[in-house]
């Protein structure tokens, strides 16, 4: 991706680490990108006034007008097709889709279109496009405002496909995302918009596709992204209390996906548990079990677990606790790999 | 026919006058028209006649409609951008794109390839009515920058059933962007006759997004010229979209892989053969005295070189290398693409000449 240079506040006077909400976080990402480069546009369904529906772009419009932070009519299609054709003059838009369910009329334009004309244009065109998507559940939302599409993605050469887990990736990895020549689809864990994290918005971010070791351990990893993350942390807190010691990689990038730091993860403790809200089957988990068996064969005293969603539609709100993978089901599958 | 087609030139080349639209061109002008329609019917021949040799594995032909397209790209600036759908070959003729990028997409060489900043002239798109929200986010840009360009997109009338289309169209007239939309009703879509498309007339749909829609006569260049022109400084104007209907007839099959005796009445093709769009252009300069048959003969011949030429250049156009595969699938490096291409690179080595010949 490319690198993104730190400019200083407009004001002189923010101070350079701060505690912000993830959500808040997102927000400030996208007002240092619109101060930097006069090309980059918000776009979506309610992002003006209102601020979006999670207010991520509360105030843009207000400070840099109607032409830049533009309020779209209601079909993702038109979103995202016009924000390519936007990327094609010139501009560097940021799409934000309201909910994940809501993706998919603008689906068709992201795959057969977005990801591929850099590579049908032999290099000679880039899209720089940010998709940015509020995913995942445990907002007691209705129908399609709690899935995790990311899967299905991950499948499609031409796009990276990012998520942050805490306030200060969600900053930093925005501002790559929006620096980056390559379309973007941006998973933004909504559950977590309102956990406050230390943000350093003058230090320079490290690549945004390496994944963090996010707690040390010794019996086996846990490996998760965005909102899973969390989850992962405190699993391996309630662990040690209870003699074990879990590793937690925070993956933040599903495309591509950093194997080489589960791989020395897994060389250590010879156990990996993959956690992801989406669907098991076919689900990112998947792969990565795959390429870990592949790359670890002789580290394994288990194989790779995983914990998700299950393949049934996502359930109504009163039943999404029982879906979502929580700390019991984490430890059970931490269980059932130390029982090998 | 529908009567309420913009006409200035009637199927056997007699000059009507319009008026709301018309043009006035010299003879040159005229002459030029001519020579850029059966330029891009001889190319499109061609295009057929490789396919049927095995040098390409496909082509659309775009065959009945050289009017619809040389008379709208004729209007164009050489600023303006054009998003075309995958026949409109005679519109990427005048936008002095090299014909064998058209070829080599249908060889199976690239998948497009040329740089739409070069002639204003973007990519083929396969899918069906895309290009017509690029087109209209392009052109939100050149309203946001203030430019004097205007943006025309291409698609047929199969396309308009495509939700894409309908919210190219609304986007367009929300954000006043200055596009033309330029449908080629060419009465099928592979199989499917307008009727299986849509109840009303085309060009009414613009009535109900908010803005003018014109059907015009879809074989007689001067009027494409004429009407495409006036939507086209409507644009620029800042006077937002404009829907253009040509009613055209697609002479040949959809693309070489498709049988249309299967489907359609012959009576109808030859119908349509009464209104060729190159005869009444033809005719019209035969009557105004501004060509005579020697002009007719050299403009044949150099249609005859060009498509010689073009032969000559897609036998002898290499095959990608396979490493092509991997090449421009990202703008940035990208972890897995690297170690795919080098996973790629051993195998193939395997099979690698080594030692003399």
């Amino acid at each position: 991706m490319t690198t993104v240079t730190v400019a200083p506040a407009a004001d002189g006077v923010r101070p350079a680490t701060r505690t912000l909400p993830l959500g808040r976080a997102l927000n400030e990402a996208l007002r240092a990108a619109m101060e930097q480069d006069p090309k980059v546009l918000i776009m979506g369904e309610d992002v003006g006034r209102l601020g979006g529906v999670f207010r991520i772009t509360d105030g843009l419009q207000k400070d840099f007008g109607e032409s830049r932070v533009m309020d779209t009519p209601l079909a993702e299609s038109g979103i995202v097709g016009t924000a390519i054709g936007l990327a094609l003059r010139g501009y560097r838009p940021v799409v934000e889709i309201q909910f994940d369910g809501f993706v998919f009329p603008g689906y068709d334009q992201i795959v057969t279109q977005l990801a591929k004309m850099h590579a049908r244009s032999l290099g000679r065109i880039k899209l720089p496009v940010v998709i940015r998507i509020p995913y995942g559940g445990g907002i007691g939302a209705v129908e399609h405002h709690s899935e995790s599409p990311e899967a299905l993605f991950a499948h499609v050469a031409g796009l990276r496909i990012v998520s942050p887990s805490n306030a200060s990736d969600a900053y930093w990895m925005l501002r790559q995302a929006i620096a980056s020549d390559d379309p973007v689809i941006f998973f933004e864990p909504k559950r977590r918009y309102y956990e406050k994290g230390a943000v350093d918005t003058e230090t320079a971010p490290g690549d945004p596709h390496r994944a963090h070791v996010v707690r040390e351990g010794r019996d086996a990893t846990l490996l998760a992204y965005g909102p899973a993350v969390r989850t992962c942390l405190d699993s391996a807190a309630e662990a040690e209390r209870e003699g074990r010691s879990l590793e937690v990689v925070d993956l933040r990038s599903v495309s591509p996906i950093d194997f080489d730091t589960i791989q020395t993860s897994v060389e250590k403790t010879g156990r990996l548990v993959v956690v992801h809200e989406a669907p098991v089957f076919f689900g990112s988990g998947a792969e990565i079990a795959a390429r870990i068996t592949e790359r670890c064969f002789h580290h394994l005293e288990a194989p790779v677990l995983r914990v998700g969603g299950y393949h049934a539609p996502y359930p109504p709100a009163r039943l999404e606790e029982r879906y979502l993978p929580d700390l019991d089901r984490v430890l059970d599958a931490v269980d059932r790999s130390l029982a090998y | 026919m529908s009567t309420d087609a913009v006409q200035l030139l009637t199927p056997d080349g007699r000059r009507v006058r319009h008026p709301d639209y018309d043009i006035d061109l010299s003879h040159e002008e005229l002459r030029g028209l001519y020579r850029d329609m059966v330029l891009a019917r001889r190319v499109d021949g061609e295009g057929v006649t490789l396919q049927r040799q095995g040098e390409l594995g496909l082509w659309p032909s775009l065959l009945g409609q050289e009017a619809a397209q040389v008379g709208s790209a004729r209007a164009l600036r050489p600023a303006d951008h054009v998003f075309p759908s995958y026949r409109d070959h005679a519109v990427a003729l005048c936008r002095d794109v090299d014909p064998l990028n058209l070829l080599a997409m249908f060889r199976g060489v690239n998948n497009g390839g040329w740089d739409p900043t070069d002639h204003g002239f973007h990519l083929y798109t396969l899918v069906i009515g895309s290009q017509t929200l690029h087109a209209t986010g392009y052109a939100m840009g050149v309203a946001k920058d203030g430019a004097e360009t205007a943006v025309i997109a291409y698609f047929g009338d199969g396309a308009t059933s495509q939700g894409d289309v309908s919210e190219a169209f609304n986007f367009a007239a929300v954000y006043d962007a200055p596009v033309v939309f330029f449908c080629q009703n060419n009465q099928w879509a592979i199989s499917e006759p307008t009727e299986r498309q849509t109840r009303v007339p085309i060009h009414r749909r613009a009535d109900g997004f908010g803005f003018p829609g014109v059907r015009v006569d879809g074989n007689d260049v001067l009027a494409c010229l004429a009407v495409t022109k006036a939507a086209l400084e409507r644009a620029r104007r800042g006077e937002g979209p404009m829907l253009v209907e040509a009613y055209t007839y697609r002479m040949g099959a959809h693309t070489t892989s498709d049988d249309p005796t299967k489907y359609r009445d012959s009576a109808e093709v030859e119908e349509w053969a009464g209104r060729d769009p190159i005869a009444r252009l033809k005719a019209h300069l035969l009557d105004l005295g501004a060509a005579d048959p020697s002009y007719f003969d050299a403009v044949d011949q150099e249609a005859g070189e060009l498509a010689q030429h073009l032969r000559a250049r897609v036998r002898s156009m290499p095959a990608p290398d396979a490493e092509a595969i991997f090449r421009h699938v990202y703008a940035d490096p990208h972890a897995l693409v690297d170690e795919e291409r080098e996973a790629f690179r051993r195998y193939e080595a395997n099979f690698a000449v080594t030692g003399g010949n």
